[in-house]
């Protein structure tokens, strides 16, 4: 498997670099952001609590398993990022706001979300490894430079700005060109799927559901 | 009040804090083995690659003595009391010894402050609250011992419930294991190769909990004493592990680390059935505590003893 290792913010000629399916470690300064961020920023309307596009333009749908300690400082434990397709609603007005042009989370977003919110702003997806990895991850984290929001959110929620070092380790998932690893597995998936269930007779009851086909997501 | 035959309720709160930062730190090694034993025969490349990460991130949380996965989950207790153990205190005691235990775990481990108010979303940072941590009880005939167990679920996928039918037969129980494994199991939600647990029976709460309990309390390698349910358990792990899916969702045929199935009599009319998957970070520890102050610490439950599956009326 190819592997490359990219300073944050990254820069987009290294981003062109990127297919899916490579491992990427991360060094340099990325901030985590996920829902609370989002409703506060894009919803509310407030401002983000420091200029971004002068922080990173990496964003991490992650929460620590951080806590505050008596004389103000951080510790961080462990850092596994969480699901983010629940986030696809707010990526392009986030894309606008902030400059983000790396998100790294859990699970992906749809190939839908990477054709229409990040290939036309020219950002990629990451996804962690497993999951999580989240004693690996811990490690890279070198210094907390600040917290934002913290009171506001919360310890989960808030905004945390990290600098790390070998940060990762991450796949690409959704590369500049719009393919994501999710879904091209997926489809090499539901090739096989039919051959699961050879021979297995339907229940009397049916079940209400959006969807009956096997072959789709239900995220 | 203490004396010789009591189980002091501070020792409860210190086994109870140990045992909550060795859930989030230790991976047991039943479930590390099973893990290590599938990177033996999973042949494909990103599969072996989440395998392998996975193996040197449990590596480096016991060297850091950090937590495996920053989402700690649930913490929970299953409380398994000798019917002559007594308790210093009374239960409610060591239910306030296991509150104490699990606020002060959060800030020292850390483990991620998760629990939070369902409606109002408010949060104490310290996950205790209505109900949290839940604290689940059996009882041991002829022992004097206390067993504490903690399991620390993650939350979100992974888990179902259907309501079959006695005509669905096998085929109903393979095909919504299959629905279950195939649906969370996409980009690796179920966060697989999990201990899946199946609780068949019982009245709908029973399947959940049991189905619960087999994926949480339950080890790698185990088998329900009853046959026919054992060879059942060995075939739906073989069935999960062939649909050619594996960790995050990447083709492979690492999906099933065990299965494990609990039953309970049901309603004549029906078969009801949940399926659990105890992730990637599949934390549990356990300790016996004596009177007098000794403590042994382990990784196996051994929640399910034939006290606890009794059918007969005595």
């Amino acid at each position: 498997m190819k592997e490359i290792r990219l300073k944050a913010p990254v820069q987009p000629e290294d981003l062109a670099k990127l297919e899916a399916g490579m491992v990427v470690y991360l060094d340099g300064v990325l901030y985590t952001g996920r829902e609370g961020l989002y409703r506060r920023v894009l919803d509310e309307g407030l401002g983000p609590p420091v200029e971004l596009a002068a922080v990173s333009n990496v964003n991490f749908h992650c929460s620590p398993a951080a806590a505050v300690r008596p004389d103000g400082s951080y510790q961080v434990g462990a850092v596994t990022a969480t699901a983010s397709f629940r986030f696809s609603k707010w990526m392009s007005r986030w894309f606008d706001v902030s400059g983000c042009r790396m998100i790294i989370g859990k699970g992906g977003m749809s190939e839908e979300d990477y054709r229409q919110h990040f290939v036309p702003n020219g950002a990629v997806y990451l996804t962690t490894v497993g999951y999580g990895t989240g004693a690996l991850l811990g490690r890279g984290i070198k210094r907390v430079r600040s917290v934002h929001w913290l009171e506001e959110l919360g310890i989960a929620q808030a905004m945390w700005i990290f600098e790390v070092e070998a940060f990762g380790p991450f796949l690409v998932d959704g590369d500049l060109k719009g393919n994501s690893l999710f879904e091209i597995e997926n489809r090499k998936v539901n090739a096989k799927l039919t051959d699961a269930y050879a021979g297995l007779k339907e229940p009397a009851l049916r079940r209400y559901g959006e969807t009956t086909s096997r072959r789709d997501e239900v995220i | 009040m203490s004396g010789p035959r009591l189980i002091a309720a501070s020792a409860i709160e210190d086994v109870a804090f140990e045992l909550t930062r060795q859930a989030a730190i230790v991976i047991p090694k039943d479930y590390s083995d099973g893990i290590k034993a599938m990177l033996e025969t999973e042949e494909n490349e990103l599969s072996k690659f989440v395998l392998k990460a996975m193996v040197e991130n449990w590596e480096a949380a016991e060297t850091d003595r950090r937590a495996m996965c920053a989402d700690t989950g649930l913490p929970r207790f299953y409380v398994k009391a000798g019917n002559e153990a007594m308790v210093e205190g009374g239960f409610v005691a060591l239910e306030k010894a296991l509150r104490r235990a699990v606020a002060r775990a959060t800030s020292e481990v850390p483990l991620r402050p998760n629990r939070v108010h369902p409606l109002s979303r408010a949060d104490h940072n310290n996950n205790v609250g209505i109900r949290a941590p839940e604290i689940d009880y059996s009882f041991e005939p002829e022992a004097d011992w206390l067993d504490l167990t903690t399991v620390h679920k993650g939350g979100l996928f992974g888990t179902d419930y259907r309501m079959l039918f006695p005509g669905d037969g096998l085929d109903g129980i393979k095909k919504f294991f299959l629905d279950v494994l195939v649906q969370f199991g996409r980009r690796g939600l179920a966060c697989q190769p999990a201990i899946i647990g199946i609780g068949l029976g019982g009245s709908k709460d029973t399947a959940m909990t049991i189905g619960k309990q087999a994926a949480c309390l339950r080890i790698v390698g185990d088998r329900n004493p009853d046959p026919k349910i054992a060879a059942l358990e060995a075939e739906l792990k073989a069935l999960g592990n062939s649909i050619g899916m594996g960790p995050m969702g990447f083709v492979g045929t690492s999906m099933v680390v065990d299965c494990h199935i609990e039953v309970a009599h049901t309603h004549t009319g029906g078969m009801p059935m949940s399926v659990h998957a105890f992730c990637l970070s599949s934390r549990r520890a356990v300790a016996r505590l004596r009177a007098g102050g000794k403590v042994e610490y382990r990784t196996d439950p051994a929640w399910f003893t034939s006290y606890h599956r009794r059918e007969g009326v005595e």
